[in-house]
């Protein structure tokens, strides 16, 4: 793969794209998913600020964690449909493996408006039902100039970004508080990003044995079970 | 490369009026306006309306329940795999208008299924005075308030009432019993509306649904002239 990308001058010197992408209100879907924050919410697992800390940072550490490596590693141009085979090996529940083809797919049509290539295309073409966001992700910060550090923190803020502005909406928690959460777990989010962009960049030569499998089972049971409410807000 | 460079777009733009294989898509109506005015009610009148002359169908976007798609559902006014609901977070004015790309989905995954088709219908969950639909999502809204919601609603106006391509004012039956003055309704409305359209309509006596059918006919063979 080549390491222009089409719309950045250098890869990874990209940096107002990556404000573009991480924008909250970049239409991808995600306003709809609150990863795993309404079953927790229904449990009283989340009931202040705090709880939702420690949820964060339990997801941060996990899927975020495995997401973030597979977005660096698709966006150092690791092949994408290997990397979507890692990540349905990394992701038991299929209400999740559901979810994340079907972000992917919301991904791709606003990354295609926004930045398109036919690296893009040729991932649209290779999985019309969607490809794992995560990849779709990489994929895309590579077509935006970006580097799999930028990419990443993407997926690792997104993680808990999704969280806290659900538990927000279902608690009417307090916004600055939640917004504090993130504020203060900045730190560990740049060190994920960092873990997951050096195990990114392994996988084009050693193969995706070398990004991580960290998983939360609690989450992957809970997705089950939420997927079958009746009346539910968000969609995961 | 650049921006302009045209990719293959099978799933790419949303607004096109064109399938990837040249012919004109189906027409997508939205219908919004406050909880209760009757958008469920109208869509299902319509699709007994057009049945049978159109291929048609459905997209919900509910807020936390599958509560429109099943009420269409039970009434059987499409066969199940006509009617598609999109979930919304909480939020069906995000879906309808920041975030349109689950409702796309939910449209193209309708055409695959079961198209090629003349009108898909996308209702918006009832939502606020200010909820209008994208015009990447549809190309014609209804905005649907209903009297007993209060004759000052059109006065108030707000970009439902002011901009919808039709705005439906339903459940007249109603009027007399909570007090609401059509003749005022109508005067405002023209007052915010200039030229645009309004129905007055009783889903549950007269002509039902009639006028909006109408209007729907029209912009169907508008859309296909
Ligand atoms: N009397 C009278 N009742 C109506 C009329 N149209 C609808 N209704 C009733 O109003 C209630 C609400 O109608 P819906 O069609 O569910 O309203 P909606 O706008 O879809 O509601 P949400 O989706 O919850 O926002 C139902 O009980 C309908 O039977 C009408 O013209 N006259
Ligand atoms: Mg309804």
């Amino acid at each position: 793969m080549d390491t222009t990308s089409p719309h950045g001058a250098s890869p990874g010197a990209a940096r107002a794209a990556l404000l573009v992408l991480a924008d909250g209100r970049f239409p991808a879907g995600g306003h709809a998913h609150s990863g795993g924050a309404e079953a927790a919410v229904k449990a009283g697992r989340i009931r202040d600020a705090t709880d939702l800390a420690t949820f964060c940072r339990g997801r941060l550490h996990t899927t975020g964690l495995t997401s973030a490596a597979l977005a660096a590693a698709a966006a150092v141009g690791a092949d994408p449909l290997v990397l979507d085979e890692a990540a349905d090996a990394r992701t038991p529940s299929p209400a999740l493996r559901t979810t994340a083809r079907k972000l992917g797919r919301q991904l791709m049509r606003a990354a295609r408006a926004a930045w398109p290539c036919d690296a893009l295309d040729a991932l649209a073409a290779a999985r019309p039902r969607g490809a794992h966001q995560p990849v779709v992700l990489g994929v895309t910060a590579h077509a935006a100039g970006l580097g799999p550090e930028d990419a990443a923190h993407c997926v690792a803020y997104e993680s808990v970004g999704g969280p806290a502005t659900a538990v927000v909406r279902l608690l009417g928690l307090d916004p600055f508080e939640a917004t504090a959460v993130l504020a203060r777990l900045a730190p560990e989010l740049d060190q994920v990003a960092r873990r997951a962009a050096e195990a990114g960049r392994r996988a084009p030569a050693e193969g995706p044995g070398a990004l991580p499998a960290a998983s939360a089972p609690l989450l992957d049971i809970t997705a089950q079970a939420h997927a079958a409410w009746p009346v539910r807000l968000f969609a995961s | 490369m650049h921006l302009d460079h045209s990719h293959d777009t099978t799933t790419v733009v949303s607004a096109d009026a064109a399938r990837s294989d040249g012919t004109r898509r189906a027409l997508r109506i939205g219908l919004g306006g406050p909880v209760g005015s009757g958008k469920t009610a109208t869509v299902a009148a319509l699709c007994r309306a057009l049945r049978d002359t159109y291929s048609i169908a459905v997209v919900t976007n509910d807020i936390y329940t599958r509560e429109d798609a099943e009420f269409l559902l039970r009434n059987a006014v499409l066969p199940p795999e006509r009617i598609q609901a999109v979930e919304t977070g909480a939020c069906p004015h995000t879906a309808i208008r920041d975030d349109i790309s689950a409702n796309l989905e939910a449209v193209e995954d309708l055409e695959d299924a079961v198209g090629p088709l003349d009108l898909i219908l996308v209702e918006s969950g009832g939502d606020n005075l200010t909820a209008t639909f994208s015009k990447g999502l549809v190309d014609a809204q209804v905005f649907v308030i209903d009297v007993a919601g209060g004759d000052d609603i059109p006065r108030k106006g707000g970009p439902g009432v002011t901009t919808a391509d039709l705005l439906v004012v339903n459940k007249t039956d109603l009027a007399p019993y909570v007090g609401s003055d059509l003749g005022r309704m109508a005067h405002d409305a023209r007052t915010q509306r200039g030229e645009l359209p309004v129905a007055f309509t009783s889903l549950t006596s007269g002509e039902g649904v009639k006028p909006v059918a109408d209007w729907v006919r029209g912009q169907l063979a508008a859309w296909s002239a």
